[in-house]
């Protein structure tokens, strides 16, 4: 079945609606967990239970005075928003989210875009979303955003090799690119995090470092940089960094739940649609939940801890995975 | 008795627990196994257990601890120093304040500032009182120096304000003559004694 440039741009439309909206709600949900973690209620004022918070927080970034920095490379610290958001949306067209399905007698492919190196793809698009924070904190002439893109080019190229390397050994036993193939992969063997348990810890450490949250968030750590590459941000320039940060949060939740948890296939007697919806929302909410309760790490506990201790299990993981598979 | 107890800070309960801490590894394998040994006992998951468990109890065990500040409000001790109170006696109505410059005297702050003279009956009255609270430090002296226990502490803490004059003149402090009813008073220093009424005798009119 051939998808119809219509039906692409159709889903194209819908992606980047939704995930916007999405990446608008979990900034609530972010807050109102790490209240409730903090026994606190969190946002309450602004609609019931505080609902309409991020309505107000976006009528707010967006009626914001648009301030660019006398001395800012105009050109790029324009651009650099757009690129981390416009980074973190192209990367989902290639992730399948729901089982396909027929509507109005038309069937329809859940993917945008059925590339057969999905991963490799998300991967890339991913790492190209590096570009974001390391030219929005060098053109804007600031040295805490100077320090900012410093670590984010020191964080992301160190844990893009993590991400890799971890992916490498289920890219092996599946023997595919392509994140169709994984899910499919899932239907006649058990979820991956069992058969590859090591990568799953991997996977999701380096990921937590791509998406920059707790405890690997040094490239905006207040204590230090003051607010590091986006300092001299505000008003929905700011707002698109949020929000291309929290598309990579939702990107990365869904790569974990395809890759080793399983996917969209049928889960007892929960349907696929409905099992893939549960597993991304915990592994949202385990990123709100580590935001939570653990510290920082320091910058060099953070190399320390990628080429020292990530990066040489990632290596051995490949090494025994090849090993199992050819005997 | 001796100066040492009164010199002894560590008021409280001492219930200290030494943590059994190992020293710190000089050598690269030390560390290296100190490594092993951190991460594969698992102490992250404690961490996840701890915000886990204070969110449960918050949520289902109604342990939250916000105060939604404006609509509620945490009690507050019965003597508090907040702004002003001028009390009336509670059988005339009248206000207690006898004009007797006491705590415009022994204001630390200069804050206090009162003109008593005639009034129409040829009685002393106080003519104007006002508090600046821009200068008051809420020592509490004046209630204290008070000898007629007209004016005291009261429990309004919220004092920002448009003007100044909204909290400082004597009528605004005064207690409303229809609230004479609700006018309290708390026991302690400078407070009626609790057999006042007992007390009470006669004044000797006969020479």
């Amino acid at each position: 079945m051939e998808a119809t440039y219509l039906g692409i741009i159709i889903k194209a439309v819908i992606i980047l609606a939704i995930i916007s909206a999405i990446a608008g709600f979990g900034t609530y949900i972010e807050r109102k967990v790490l209240a409730f973690m903090q026994r606190r209620l969190g946002p309450m004022h602004v609609g019931p239970y505080g609902l309409l918070q991020l309505i107000a927080d976006g009528i707010k970034l967006f009626t914001k005075e648009d301030f660019i920095p006398q001395d800012a490379n105009r050109l790029i610290f324009m651009l650099a928003p757009v690129i981390t958001a416009a980074t973190a949306f192209i990367a989902l067209s290639a992730v399948p989210v729901f089982p396909d399905f027929t509507l109005f007698g038309v069937y329809v492919p859940s993917v945008a875009s059925d590339i057969n190196i999905g991963i490799l793809f998300i991967l890339g698009m991913m790492a190209a979303g590096l570009y974001g924070p390391l030219l929005a904190g060098m053109s804007q002439r600031n040295k805490w955003g100077l320090l900012g893109a410093a670590r984010t080019a020191a964080q992301f190229i160190s844990y893009e090799v993590v991400t890799g390397l971890s992916l490498l050994a289920p890219i092996m036993v599946v023997g595919s690119l392509s994140l169709i193939d994984f899910n499919t992969y899932n239907e006649s063997h058990p979820w991956m995090l069992f058969t590859q348990p090591l990568a799953f810890i991997l996977f999701v450490i380096a990921g937590f470092a791509e998406t920059n949250r707790t405890p690997f968030d040094l490239l905006e750590h207040e204590a230090e940089v003051v607010a590091g590459y986006a300092t001299e941000y505000s008003g929905m320039r700011w707002g698109m960094f949020f929000i291309g940060e929290y598309a990579n949060m939702i990107t990365i939740s869904v790569l974990a739940s395809i890759i080793f948890l399983g996917g969209y296939t049928d889960w007892g007697f929960i349907p696929g649609w409905l099992a893939i919806i549960l597993k991304i929302t915990f592994m949202f909410f385990l990123m709100l939940w580590v935001r939570a309760s653990w510290p920082h790490v320091r910058p060099d506990q953070l190399m320390w801890l990628s080429w020292k201790i990530l990066m040489p299990l990632a290596v051995i993981n490949v090494l025994i995975t090849g090993i199992a598979i050819m005997v | 008795m001796s100066l040492e107890q009164f010199k002894n800070r560590n008021v409280g309960v001492q219930h200290y627990r030494m943590l059994d801490l190992d020293p710190t590894p000089q050598t690269g394998w030390g560390r290296f196994k100190r490594v092993v040994r951190r991460s594969l006992s698992l102490e992250l998951l404690v961490g996840l257990k701890v915000t886990m468990r204070e969110m449960i109890k918050a949520l289902f065990f109604g342990q939250m601890h916000t105060t939604k500040y404006p609509f509620e409000k945490l009690p507050i001790g019965p003597r508090y120093r907040a702004i002003h109170e001028m009390k009336r006696l509670l059988e005339s109505g009248h206000y207690r304040c006898i004009g007797c410059g006491l705590c415009e005297k022994i204001c630390p702050a200069d804050a206090i500032r009162m003109d008593t003279g005639y009034g129409e009956d040829q009685r002393k009255e106080v003519q104007e009182y006002t508090i600046n609270f821009g200068r008051c430090i809420f020592c509490g002296y004046c209630a204290e120096v008070c000898p007629e226990l007209a004016i005291v502490h009261g429990g309004r803490y919220e004092t920002a304000s448009e003007q100044r004059a909204s909290f400082s003149l004597f009528d605004d402090m005064l207690t409303p003559i229809d609230q004479l009813k609700q006018q309290r008073e708390f026991p302690g220093y400078g407070a009626v004694s609790p057999n006042a009424d007992a007390n009470i005798k006669k004044t000797p009119l006969a020479y």
